[in-house]
Order: C-alpha cells, then sequence, then structure tokens
C-alpha cells in the first residue's frame, strides 16, 4: 500500500513526505475517527492495567503514591514459591488442567466417531442438538445440576450406584479430597463434550470418500476403516489443538473450582485464580496476589508462543 | 436382536446395538438433570426433602416459581440481567463490526497496528488485580456499565465479521463512494446490512455471554440493585450446598419474600431448582432455533483472519 503512494518519490524532501502523510490522514479521516475511540478503550482496558504489574515488585500499600510504595524487587515471587499453599494451588491447577485435557480430548474423539458411524441423518442431528445444549448454560447452572445429582441425600448418582449394588452406602462426592480433580474432569465433559465433537465431525466430512470406498472394495469392515482411514484423517486437528492447548496449562479455570469447592476438598479445590482472588481482594494481599498472577499471564504467553513455533515446524500455520 | 443379526449379520449389528445403547445412555445423562430439576421447581418444598422425585413432580405447585417473582430483589435482578445482554449485545456487536469494517478496508493506514492491538487482547490480560484497580480508578465499581464497557470490543468477534465482510464484493465499496457516501455511511447502509447472517452468529455468542455471566457482578459490581439473575442463582447455590453435604434443609438465612404465604412450604433447594429453570429458559428455548448459526459462527471463527 505505502509503495503505491510514495512509488517514484524517492528522492523527495521530508517535507514532501510529510504533506503526503497529512493528506492520507485527511482523506481517512471518516476511518480514523471510526476506529481511534474503540482503539483508545481496547488500550485502555487491555493495556493500561499491565501497568499495575508493578504492585507485584512492590509491597504495596492502597492510597500511596507510586514513589512512595516500598519497592521489594522479586521477594513476593520468592515468598510464592516458598509457600506451600502456593505450590499446592499450582500443583491443583496443572492437575485439573492435565486431566480436563485428556477427558475432553478422548471424550470428544470417541463421541465424534461414534456419532459419525450413526446413518440416519435425522438420528444424528437430534443427538449432536442435545448434546450440544450444555455448552450454552451458564457454570452456575451446571455445578448447581452437578452439585444436586451428587447429592448424598437423594443424588441420582449415589441412587443409581446403590441399586446396582456397587456402593452399600451413599458417597459424600463433594466432601472427599480425592474425587474431587475427577468430579471437575467429569463436568467439563458433561457440559462441553457434545461442543467439542463440532470441529472433529467437520475434519470426518472433509475426509475423501473415495478413500472409504477403496477400502471397502479391499474389504476393509468398519473398525478397520476408523483406524485407517477416519483417525489419520483427523489426526492434523487433534494435533493443532492439543497445541493450542498447551498455552492454557495454567487456565484450569475459575467457576468450577470456586462453586463446588468446599472447606472439606479446599486442599484439593484451590487453583491459582482462587489464590488471587483470595490474596487480592479477600485478604488485601494485592502485590502477592498481583505476582500470582502475572506469574500465571507470563508463563502462558510463553507456552503460546512455544506451542506456536511448535506448530510452526510442523507445517501448520493456524495459529496466533 | 435376531431379526437384525439376520438381516445385517452378526458384527455390524453387535456394533450399531452398542454404538445406539452407548449414545442413548449419553442423551440420558444429558437430559436428565434438567428433567429432574424441572420436576424440582414445580413439586411443594418440604415435599422434595422427602426424596424420591425423579421425573415428574408428585405434590404439584406453582410456589415455587411465585416466591421467585414475587420476592423483593429477584424480579429485579432479572431485569438487570435482560438490560445488560440486550444493551451488552446491541453496542458490542455495533462498535465490534464497525472496527471490523475499518480493518477490512485495504487503503487504511493504521490497519496493521490497529489489527495486532486487538488481536493480541486474545492472548493475555492484566490480570484480576490490575484490572480492579483500574475499574475502581475509572469510578466504574457498582455501575451498571462495567457490564458492557471493559468487554465492548471482542477481537474474536472483530476477527468473524471481518472474514465475512472480506467476502462481500468490493464493488460494492466503491460504487458507494461513487454515489458520496462516506465511510461511516457505506457502513451503515451497505454492509451492515449485507452482514446480517454473521451478526446474528455473534450476536448469540455475545447474549449468551451476557446472560451467562456472573464473575463480573460478583467482583465489580456486588451492589444489590445490580445483581443479575445467575448472581443471585450463585448466592443460592452457595447456601444449599453448605459443606458439600448438598443438604437441602439447611435453609442458611436465604430470605424470601412471599414465603409461608399458603399451606406449602418454599425451601431453598426447591427456589434453586426455579431460579434455575428460569435461568436456563431463555437459552433453552431460543437453543432450537439459534443452533444452526452457532455452528457457522464456529466455522468462520476458524478460518484465519
Amino acid at each position: 500500500m505505502r509503495e503505491t503512494v510514495l512509488k517514484g518519490e524517492t528522492a523527495v524532501g521530508t517535507e514532501r513526505k510529510a504533506a503526503t502523510f497529512r493528506k492520507r490522514l485527511w482523506s481517512q479521516r471518516e476511518l480514523i475517527l471510526m476506529s481511534f475511540p474503540l482503539v483508545a478503550l481496547v488500550i485502555l482496558f487491555a493495556y493500561v492495567p499491565i501497568w499495575g504489574w508493578l504492585m507485584a515488585f512492590q509491597q504495596y500499600r492502597p492510597g500511596a503514591k507510586l514513589f512512595d510504595q516500598e519497592w521489594v524487587g522479586f521477594d513476593q515471587f520468592r515468598f510464592l514459591f516458598a509457600d506451600e499453599v502456593f505450590l499446592q494451588v499450582l500443583r491443583n491447577t496443572l492437575a485439573m488442567s492435565v486431566i480436563n485435557m485428556v477427558l475432553g480430548f478422548v471424550t470428544a474423539i470417541v463421541l465424534a466417531l461414534m456419532l459419525n458411524e450413526v446413518k440416519q441423518k435425522f438420528t444424528k442431528r437430534f443427538i449432536q442438538t442435545i448434546s450440544y445444549l450444555p455448552h450454552f448454560l451458564s457454570w452456575i447452572i451446571v455445578t448447581g445440576i452437578v452439585a444436586t445429582s451428587l447429592s448424598i441425600e437423594d443424588g441420582i448418582v449415589n441412587d443409581v450406584l446403590m441399586r446396582l449394588g456397587l456402593i452399600s452406602e451413599p458417597i459424600l462426592w463433594l466432601g472427599t479430597p480425592k474425587y474431587f480433580w475427577g468430579i471437575v474432569g467429569a463436568s467439563h465433559v458433561w457440559k462441553e463434550v457434545g461442543w467439542n465433537t463440532i470441529i472433529y465431525l467437520a475434519a470426518i466430512t472433509s475426509i475423501d470418500p473415495s478413500l472409504y470406498e477403496a477400502a471397502d472394495m479391499d474389504g476393509a469392515n468398519r473398525y478397520r476403516k476408523i483406524y485407517h482411514i477416519t483417525l489419520p484423517g483427523i489426526r492434523p486437528i487433534i494435533i493443532i489443538l492439543l497445541i493450542m492447548n498447551l498455552g492454557h496449562i495454567l487456565e484450569a479455570g475459575f467457576e468450577v473450582q470456586y462453586l463446588l469447592g468446599n472447606g472439606q476438598v479446599i486442599d484439593y479445590s484451590q487453583t491459582i485464580d482462587i489464590f488471587v482472588l483470595k490474596y487480592g481482594l479477600r485478604v488485601g494481599n494485592y502485590s502477592l496476589a498481583t505476582a500470582a498472577g502475572m506469574f500465571k499471564t507470563v508463563i502462558s504467553i510463553v507456552l503460546l508462543f512455544a506451542a506456536n513455533n511448535i506448530a510452526k515446524r510442523l507445517g501448520e500455520e493456524r495459529l496466533v | 436382536m435376531d431379526t437384525v443379526k439376520k438381516r445385517f449379520g452378526l458384527e455390524p449389528a453387535i456394533f450399531n446395538t452398542i454404538n445406539y445403547f452407548l449414545l442413548l445412555c449419553i442423551l440420558v445423562v444429558t437430559l436428565y438433570p434438567f428433567l429432574n430439576t424441572i420436576a424440582v421447581s414445580f413439586n411443594e418444598g418440604l415435599d422434595t426433602t422427602r426424596g424420591g422425585i425423579y421425573l415428574l413432580p408428585r405434590e404439584f405447585t406453582w410456589q415455587n416459581y411465585e416466591s421467585v417473582f414475587k420476592s423483593g430483589h429477584l424480579p429485579h435482578a432479572f431485569w438487570i440481567s435482560i438490560a445488560r445482554t440486550v444493551a451488552g449485545t446491541v453496542l458490542s456487536v455495533f462498535f465490534t463490526s464497525m472496527l471490523a469494517y475499518v480493518l477490512s478496508r485495504p487503503e487504511y493506514m493504521f490497519k496493521k497496528s490497529v489489527t495486532i492491538i486487538v488481536v493480541l487482547t486474545m492472548y493475555f490480560s492484566a490480570g484480576l488485580i490490575p484490572s480492579y484497580f483500574l475499574i475502581k480508578d475509572l469510578h466504574m465499581l457498582n455501575t451498571f456499565w462495567v457490564y458492557i464497557i471493559p468487554a465492548m470490543i471482542s477481537a474474536f468477534n472483530m476477527i468473524v465479521v471481518r472474514t465475512y465482510i472480506h467476502t462481500l464484493p468490493e464493488s460494492l465499496v466503491e460504487s458507494a463512494k461513487i454515489d458520496g457516501a462516506g465511510e461511516f455511511r457505506t457502513f451503515m447502509s451497505i454492509i451492515l446490512p449485507l452482514c446480517m447472517p454473521v451478526l446474528a452468529t455473534v450476536s448469540l455468542f455475545v447474549a449468551v455471554g451476557q446472560w451467562n455471566s456472573w464473575f463480573d457482578t460478583f467482583i465489580f459490581a456486588p451492589k444489590q440493585s445490580l445483581s443479575t439473575l445467575q448472581y443471585e442463582l450463585m448466592k443460592l447455590l452457595n447456601n444449599t450446598m453448605s459443606a458439600g453435604s448438598g443438604a437441602p434443609g439447611a435453609s442458611a438465612g436465604v430470605n424470601q419474600g412471599g414465603q409461608n404465604s399458603s399451606a406449602g412450604m418454599v425451601t431453598p433447594l426447591s427456589i434453586r431448582a426455579a431460579i434455575t429453570i428460569v435461568a436456563a429458559l431463555p437459552i433453552i428455548l431460543v437453543y432450537p432455533f439459534m443452533q444452526r448459526y452457532f455452528v457457522t459462527g464456529l466455522q468462520l471463527g476458524g478460518v484465519k483472519g
């Protein structure tokens, strides 16, 4: 674009360049007027708060001026990594996000393959429609449903397990630490599995049908076709999604853990986001909370760029 | 089973049977909790605590819903939810598409820098505490606008709309300019009407997000007069889920006006069921009609901007 405007003007003085610039500015005034206020808004709410990261290097006291604050260097970070609670929180975050990722991938791929084997269009569409629905409900509603279903008094899960004779007395699911990560993983699956199949089903439909025809002629059965054609066909999309998810490894979420967590399982339910909320807004230790939040963001960005590099090396250019 | 075996041969028949059975299980697991919540929401509160409500209410009553809509702050929260959904969606979609239009103009001199500034916001956030201080310094704590303005420009939606605009013929814009229309008028009278399909998609994403949101209420606007339906439901959930036991009888100080008005009792559990249904209903009602658009949007977003 710029080349065309400046074509043949390489030797012109800066004055004329400035004049051209002003002319362009004037001719595009309407585009500028339409976009600059919105860009200002984006900068204000997304970039300006980064200034607040300075708090992570202070012992921040509200109300005091920037230069009156006590600067403590990396002390907050040092404190964080010596803090047993934070290490526990880090462990929970990593564990839950890995569990969510693995469960999420496996269930979505399996459900996509199962749906792909349903040949009646109407049945397939009906099942899809129902399975997408939970995606659009808030976590409040979903955790409410989870809590009701797992209730010790007449929750359906205990009810069914008792009737099947698998357990002899109701289990206190939400009050038992060792079940918590699994419950969070299962809740994610319940909410998102249908929705996550969309992308795989789209990839499956783009597989060349002649491959299946050729396999039919060779006498391949259904399992062989799934294993040798369908799965390799969706492998690229699986790899891309896996890599993209790497950048979110510290984003185990906030809502589910906050809403389902309780005093009895607190050692297993707290994630970084909950830690930030608690230390920042409840206890008022803004500096420590900012340091924890900053740690999360910086690691996420580093992982994102690493993932992007891996993707490029694998010949995929769909990221960033 | 036997006839199926004969007709299709053993192996596909077994496969299909197992496949359909498992899919049926998934349907049941997905749908049952809703049906059960609906049943509980229509069942008399005290009776529910005796247990054994599955798919149908045992002692039918409208009372739970009545107390939701008669109690002091719930109707107000309902209106706040509607207001933020409508205002948030209209403003966000309009301004996001306007930015998308500007960034779709090939001659725009700041195209590249502005695109980078906007798209980068998808990949990082300053975090809760710095954002809280910013909102506080802007005096936006406990104001309605905190629901609307901070997230008004969505980078993802901007890319979706811009991708769509790129598929429109450039000659449309050119001929509008020849006719003397400025950029804003071209956007309003040519581009916006042609973008309706993609705007439907984006609006639905934004509206669902607004309707379901509670975290911003929790952090930035805990004032009662700005509470939303989701936030009220969240408070109730916290109260009824005391120590993870999910004890339905634990009525931890839930204050419902219009309670005990007649013979029956309203318990936190039955109120919770009723609010859950009220909060989910708008989505469940429009869902069948908008499903098509959701999927289109996901595919458009997948196309790299």
